[in-house]
This record gives structure tokens, C-alpha cells and sequence, in this order.
């Protein structure tokens, strides 16, 4: 099919074998591929026995997905995905950088690995050569030292293995890091030092399988195209709108970290017991003048550059070196914890990105573990001495390592905020699940719902299928613009929305069918392969399992924290409605073709041709 | 080299051209008429009269403003494959480091050691625009002219096998065109003028090593 490079790899670990893989021409059209292609994949092999499937176990799936998007719209970003170790469901998880376009250029449009290696691995990919090679120099190493040993010797066998032809370019690469070796559950996949698949815990899944990278280069042109001259008309146009949002281009989501504390007032700050701040050391103007030694830094073909570099080069937290960072982590790292200062946040993103954390899992569970010392329910006996008080970031360094290598008390917060608070709750006697800021077992991202501010809606956390992810946050109505079908879309296509914000409704499926040559239009897409996903993704959380399983009755809500009032800033006295909440989440359910407990209904399955799920769904329902 | 007659003939050469750019730099030029009697050198090698020098092109390259967009590789492979394809453009950027992205393309050295080195006569310099132009029939693929080159800058196409040189595109270079479009002003196009093209071919280790430095300290050596 015209967009596609028309393979997929399939790698087996526990046997080291290799095969390619091609799918049904009617699942390209459907599910395009990224997020929705992988739903269906995982759920036609695994939905039979989802409940048993450990995600770190070896029958767990793990895929590197790209999309007909990749290479040629705006923005280089990769698909991660497979059976999430956080919600137990699959969440889809992006992350930017060049490696989808390599990919694509070696011949492959996703790579399905299985099984795990006996020992630590990574797997190289030249074009169709694919091999697995010892991951002996790189297991153990931090994330930068994993991408420049990398860098190192992949070049170093590709000038040995094809002499004569000139300096090699890096590869494209995602790895994992400490954290993810340890399959300690808030891990990304991670690539260029700092870009992150943290939402899904698939730097465990990783780990898990002894896979410590995956590494490609391809010497192919992308896939041929059904309208070349218009799909370059279009990507024009793209970066026009790009280039026109000059503020965006020069900030990106920099400018976060003091915004949406001080204006929308929906920033974790100390754990969510606030939204508001108005710290000026923490504007964008300090981040700028104090840390960003790179102004502009952009993935494959990006005109926003909406990514800066950071780098400490004077005083305690010399050499810490991260991106803005972004709203997220400034955020999570950042007032979540008590700190304001950019050099603070920079050392701690740093240092959370070379443990191949997630910033925003492992921000959060910080922040968790510090609400409990703060109300004496951790101690410093229970942190080995560790005095865990907001601000001081020195400490929750010390705690995010022993996370990181599973030590002392990390080794139960390394099971992620919700599971560490079952696990706490149980060794203390107490109830501790409204300290943990989750949706599904996902902490939930950096757009908080109390102040109405934000574009973060009501039901957008509590009706989503991928949780707490702030990506995938859904809304009413069902074909709405706050919708889950169209992120569902994005994370298919794979595209970057950060290059996307100019663009009329159509523009997306007019570029898709620039690139296949099919017809697909916005209503194609929602009674679809978006409303398809959405409901495989929906049976896949339910049926959950092994060690949590979800009550949507209970489940299908807020965090207990987002119903107390603000305590502080223009919106102070605010909460969420429970009332409304409740409401509105029937209303989604019954928009979505589920019952009333939530689980899609067989006649919508049906009439989706999803039959298989709807077999699997009866272990629900009965 | 920086014989009397070269001298002569530089000046000539100057006087002949009466560009206001070049007369501006006349006090800099009499402190390194080596250098600069080496560089006419290599202009008359190319047979240059003054209007062909005059118009002659260089893309100047500002590394620190390269974002790593890659749109220049998307633009060059566009206009001479009608493909994206990064493997097959004439520029390309490495990131051998993090953050230290830079484009890597031909800087057309004054004397053209590519163009000497080849056994097979398949490189040449078009005397428009100043470009090593390659010769598909007659290249073999055979990888002198990379072991030439300074900077290692040529590569060879992954599928016809023939070397890979970048042309200024005839003297409308299209990287440079989106560099500005997107206004990183990390490639422009200026006049050929009388720098020293050769300083800019270094090879990417050594780039690489000089921006990392640059951006991150002495943290950058574990990073190379």
C-alpha cells in the first residue's frame, strides 16, 4: 500500500529469530498504524488470555510503531507500545526523534518483539540486516553514556561491514536506562538523552525483556507516495503555520512551568495539594537567559523547534544538561516538588532522564513519597535517613536513584504512585490511595481539571483508555473536539500536534490520502478505525489484570484529590463537581457504546466487526 | 605561491573586479598574501574571469544555529533523488552528540583535492558556480575522493553507488533556501568571495567534538 514501507519485523528474544510480517491491507486502511494498528495486533494475539499476561513477563508484546505520517508530515515521533505494565491495559506512547524515519528508510514500517533474551541485548538494524548483539558495554550505563557508546559502535561496524562508502551517519536509537533495566515501573523508552515514551512503563517492559536498545539505521528512500507534489504543498503549508507562531517557536512548552502555575492555576505544586503558584524565578525568561545554551531543537523536518537544550555550566549542578525542559517536567520536578529555580530543575530532569525515568511518573511519585513525609506517615526511618522535605532537591536526587536501582524503600516506589500506594497503605494500615494522583495507574499529567482554566476537561482523565495520560484526555461528545478518537489519530498517523496547531479540521486526512491514495475522511476516521481503537483499548484496561484489575463504577473518576478545594490562587475554592462528573460519565458511556458498568456492549462490537473482543469481553460480564 | 607574479596578478585581479567587498578587505589581504595568493591560485585553476568569480556562490554554514530539523537533507534529496531520502542527500546532518547537530556539505576548497584525486577524471568544477560536479558515467564509486577530502564530506549514493557531492544546486541551493525559510540562518548563501573554504571541511568527530565543547564544557568528552 502506497505510504507504507510494507513490513513489518517481528524479533523473537527467547529464540533470537527474525521474521518479517505483513498484515491484512484492510487493518492498514482501518488502523493506519502507531497507537491503532498495535491495538489490534496485540489484541487479535493476546486478548484471549489478556487477564494472565504478566507485562513484564516474556509473552508480553512490546512494539516500536511508525505511522504513514512519519518522514514526511512535520515532526519526527515513534509509537511505543504493548501490554502497560502501569495500567494493564495498552497505552500508546510517543516519543520524538529520527527513529521511525530510520525505520521506514530500512524497509519497515514497526518492529514486534517477544519473548525475552537470556541475556542483556540490543538489536541492530541496517537496512534488512537485523541482528541481536550483546548489550554487555551498554547494560548498566546511564542514558547518555548509552547513546554515545552506541553511537560508537554502531558506526564503528557499519565502516567495517560497508567500507569505502563515506562517513556513517549516527543511527537512530531508543533505549532504556537504569531504571528501565530494573523494570521499575515509571521507566521510559528514551531517545537523543531527553525525549521520552514515559506514559505505559515501557522502559520496563524493555528491561524486562533484557532489551537495552534498539538501533537503526536505514539507507532507503521513505515509501512512495500517491501525490507527491501535493503531500510537499502540504508539509509547506504546515511549516508557514509553524513559522508564523513565532512566540510558540521561540518558547515551546518553556514558558509552562510559570503559566500554568500563575495563570490557568492547574500545575501539581507539593503533589497537588495546590495548582497555583506565581514564582517569578521560575518565569521563561529565567529558564532563557539562566540555563538554554541551544535556542531551537528539533526532531525530523520540525519548523517549531518548540525543544531547547539546557545546560548547567557553573556552581553545584555543573554539567546537568536536559532539554527546556518541558512544561511536563517543569512541572513534575519543579513546583510538583517545591523547587522554582531552573537550575534545580534542570539538575533533576537531568538526572531523572539519565536514569531512564519518566518525568512525569517518577516526578510523581516523588512528590507522593513527599506528601507522606510531610504528614508523618513515611519517616526518616523509612527513608534510611532521608529527610524528604519540599524544595529540597538534593534529597529527592538521593531518593530518585535508589528508585532508580530499586534500594531500601525505592524498591517499593519503583512499582509507580498507585502501586506504591497500595503497597505502603498496607504496610502502614492506612488508606493512601488519595495521596496518589493517578487515572488507571498512570499519574496523571500536568494539566490539573479544578480551575476550568486548562484545556483538561471534567471526565478527560477519568473516562480516558489510556488514564492519566494528559495526550489522551477525552471529552463530551464522543465526536467532539475533545474527543480521544482524534488524539487516537495522531498517535496512528504517528504525528507531532506541536507542528499541527495551524491546521484546518480536514488537513489531516487530506495528507493522509495524499500519502495512501485512499479516501478517508474525518467521519471515516471516527466510526472507524478511531472508534475501533477506542474500543479495543477500552476492553484491553478492563480486562486488566494480573495483579490490578479496574472497577470502572469506581474507577471511571477523578483522583479523590482533584474534589477538595483549592487552597490557594485566583480560583481558590474550586474542585471538581462530583455530581456533574458522575453524570457526564454515564453520558460518555452510553456516547461510546458501552453499558452501564461501562464495558462496551456486544452489539456495538458487533457492529464494529470486533467479535473477537466481544468473546473476550464475556468474561466480564458474566 | 606568493611569488611576485601571483602577487601582480592578485591585485590585478582586485583592481579588475572593483567590488566594494573586496577593496574593504585590501589591508587584510597584503597581511596574508600567502594565504590569498594560494586562493587566486586555485580561482585561476578554474580559469575564473572576474564577472564568473563575481557571481560565484558559498553556502556559509553557522553550526550553532542548526536545530537538527533536518530539513535540509529533506530539501536537498527532494530536488535531486524527487525523494525523501536522508541517506542519498548531499548535505547531511550529524548528530554524533546530542543537541551538537550541524549539516556536513562540500565547501569547494580553493584547490580541490576531490577533483585531484580522482583517477577516473569523473569530478570537475563548474566554473559558474564553483561546485565539484560529478561525472555519473565515469565515477566508479572507487572512495579517493572521500580520502581527498578533509572533512570526509562525500559519501556514496546507497543504490547507484556513485559519489555524492553537493552542486550549490546550480547557484540556488535549496538547504540553504529552507534554513532561511525557517529563519535558523544556519546555511545562507553569500558570495563566494575570498575566505578559506578548505578550513571548513573537517570531519564530523572533529566538528562534533568543537560543538559539544562549545555547548556543554569538559562534560562533552564523555559524550564523544
Amino acid at each position: 500500500m502506497l505510504g507504507y514501507a510494507g513490513k513489518f519485523l517481528e524479533v523473537d528474544l527467547s529464540n533470537s529469530s527474525f521474521k518479517n510480517t505483513t498484515f491484512p491491507k484492510e487493518w492498514l486502511m482501518d488502523y493506519m498504524g502507531g497507537r491503532a494498528l498495535a491495538a489490534k495486533i496485540l489484541s487479535e494475539r493476546l486478548i484471549h488470555k489478556w487477564e494472565k499476561v504478566d507485562p513484564l513477563g516474556p509473552e508480553n508484546l512490546l512494539f516500536f510503531m511508525t505511522g504513514p505520517f512519519q518522514g514526511y508530515f512535520p515532526g519526527g515521533r515513534t509509537c511505543v507500545t504493548g501490554k502497560s505494565p502501569q495500567s494493564n491495559g495498552m497505552v500508546g506512547s510517543t516519543v520524538g526523534g529520527e527513529f521511525a524515519v530510520e525505520l521506514r528508510c530500512a524497509g519497515y514500517d514497526g518492529i514486534i518483539v517477544s519473548g525475552k533474551a537470556e541475556k542483556p541485548v540490543y538489536l541492530f538494524i541496517k537496512d534488512s540486516d537485523v541482528e541481536l548483539r550483546d548489550a554487555i558495554s551498554v547494560w548498566g550505563k546511564d542514558c547518555k553514556q548509552t547513546e554515545a557508546l552506541l553511537n560508537r559502535e554502531c558506526r564503528k561496524l557499519l565502516a567495517e561491514r560497508y567500507p569505502r562508502v563515506g562517513v556513517w551517519k549516527q543511527p537512530a536509537k531508543l533505549y532504556i536506562g537504569p531504571a528501565g533495566e530494573r523494570s521499575v515501573r515509571p521507566s521510559a523508552v528514551i531517545a537523543k538523552w531527553t525525549h521520552a515514551a514515559g506514559y505505559g512503563g515501557y522502559g520496563a517492559v524493555m528491561g524486562s525483556k533484557n532489551l537495552k536498545a534498539v538501533a537503526v539505521k536505514g539507507t532507503g528512500p521513505l515509501p512512495e507516495v500517491a501525490d507527491l507534489e501535493k503531500v510537499r504543498r502540504m508539509i509547506d503549508d504546515v511549516c508557514k503555520g509553524c513559522y508564523s507562531n513565532v512566540m510558540w517557536r521561540r518558547y515551546g512548552t518553556g514558558g509552562g512551568g510559570y503559566s500554568f502555575g500563575a495563570d490557568t492555576s492547574s500545575e501539581p505544586v507539593r503533589n497537588w495539594q495546590e495548582e497555583w503558584h506565581n514564582q517569578r524565578s521560575y518565569g521563561v525568561d529565567q529558564f532563557e537567559n539562566k540555563v538554554w545554551v541551544k535556542p531551537a531543537w528539533s526532531d525530523f523536518g520540525c519548523p517549531t523547534n518548540c525543544l531547547k537544550i539546557s545546560c548547567i555550566r557553573a556552581g553545584k549542578y555543573k554539567g546537568a544538561i536536559s532539554d527546556n525542559p518541558d512544561y511536563e517536567l517543569q512541572a513534575f520536578l519543579g513546583p510538583n516538588l517545591g523547587l522554582f529555580t531552573p537550575e534545580e530543575n534542570v539538575y533533576l530532569s537531568s538526572l531523572i532522564e539519565d536514569l531512564g525515568m519518566c518525568g512525569i511518573q517518577g516526578g510523581s511519585v516523588l512528590g507522593f513519597a513527599a506528601e507522606l513525609f510531610q504528614r508523618g506517615v513515611l519517616t526518616k526511618k523509612d527513608l534510611a535517613g532521608l529527610e524528604l522535605k519540599w524544595g529540597d532537591v538534593d534529597a529527592f536526587a538521593v531518593l530518585a536513584k535508589r528508585i532508580a536501582y530499586r534500594e531500601g524503600i525505592g524498591d517499593v516506589l519503583a512499582e509507580g504512585t498507585h502501586r506504591a500506594a497500595i503497597k505502603l497503605g498496607k504496610m502502614k494500615g492506612k488508606n493512601l490511595l488519595p495521596y496518589a494522583i493517578t487515572g488507571k495507574g498512570i499519574s496523571i499529567g500536568a494539566h490539573g481539571i479544578r480551575s476550568g482554566r486548562d484545556f483538561s476537561r471534567e471526565i478527560g482523565y477519568a473516562c480516558s483508555v489510556q488514564g492519566g495520560d494528559h495526550t489522551s484526555m477525552t471529552d463530551l461528545p464522543i465526536d467532539g473536539w475533545g474527543s480521544e478518537i482524534w488524539t487516537i489519530f495522531n498517535d496512528s498517523a504517528v504525528m507531532c500536534i506541536f507542528t499541527s496547531f495551524s491546521l484546518k479540521p480536514n488537513f489531516r486526512y487530506e495528507f493522509y490520502n495524499a500519502l495512501t491514495g485512499q479516501t478517508l475522511t474525518r467521519k471515516g476516521w471516527l466510526q472507524g478505525g478511531g472508534i475501533k481503537t477506542l474500543e479495543i483499548q477500552r476492553a484491553l484496561l478492563l480486562l486488566g489484570g494480573p495483579d490490578l484489575t479496574w472497577n470502572p463504577n469506581a474507577d471511571d473518576d477523578n483522583p479523590e484529590r482533584f474534589y477538595e478545594p483549592l487552597p490557594t490562587g485566583p480560583c481558590k475554592g474550586q474542585a471538581a463537581d462530583r455530581a456533574s462528573v458522575q453524570e457526564k460519565v454515564k453520558q460518555y458511556y452510553s456516547q461510546a457504546g458501552w453499558d452501564q458498568n461501562g464495558i462496551p456492549t456486544s452489539e456495538t462490537l458487533t457492529k464494529l466487526k470486533l467479535e473477537y473482543v466481544d468473546e473476550s469481553l464475556k468474561r466480564l460480564r458474566s | 605561491m606568493g611569488s611576485f607574479a601571483n602577487l601582480i596578478s592578485m591585485f590585478w585581479h582586485i583592481a579588475g573586479l572593483q567590488d566594494i567587498v573586496c577593496f574593504s578587505k585590501l589591508s587584510r589581504l597584503i597581511g596574508t598574501v600567502l594565504e590569498t595568493s594560494f586562493q587566486k591560485e586555485g580561482a585561476r585553476k578554474l580559469g575564473w574571469n572576474s564577472e564568473q568569480e563575481n557571481n560565484a556562490i558559498w553556502i556559509s554554514r553557522e553550526f550553532s544555529k542548526c536545530s537538527g530539523c533536518r530539513k535540509c537533507e529533506i530539501a536537498c534529496s527532494l530536488q535531486k533523488e524527487n525523494k525523501i531520502w536522508p541517506e542519498a542527500s548531499r548535505v547531511r546532518v550529524f548528530m554524533l552528540v546530542p543537541g551538537a547537530e550541524f549539516p556536513h556539505l562540500c565547501t569547494q576548497c580553493e584547490d580541490y583535492p576531490c577533483v585531484e584525486a580522482c583517477p577516473f577524471n569523473a569530478l570537475g568544477v563548474n566554473k559558474d558556480t564553483s561546485a565539484v560536479v560529478v561525472d555519473a558515467e565515469k565515477c566508479t564509486g572507487c572512495g579517493k575522493c572521500i580520502d581527498a577530502c578533509p572533512g570526509k564530506v562525500p559519501h556514496i549514493h546507497p543504490q547507484t553507488k556513485k559519489v555524492l557531492i553537493c552542486d550549490l544546486c546550480g547557484g540556488d541551493p535549496k538547504c540553504a533556501k529552507v534554513c532561511q525559510e525557517g529563519g535558523w540562518n544556519c546555511l545562507k548563501v553569500v558570495k563566494r568571495g575570498d575566505h578559506e573554504f578548505k578550513l571548513y571541511s573537517r570531519t564530523p568527530e572533529e566538528t562534533s567534538r568543537n560543538l559539544a565543547t562549545k555547548m556543554y564544557g569538559e562534560k562533552a568528552e564523555e559524550f564523544m
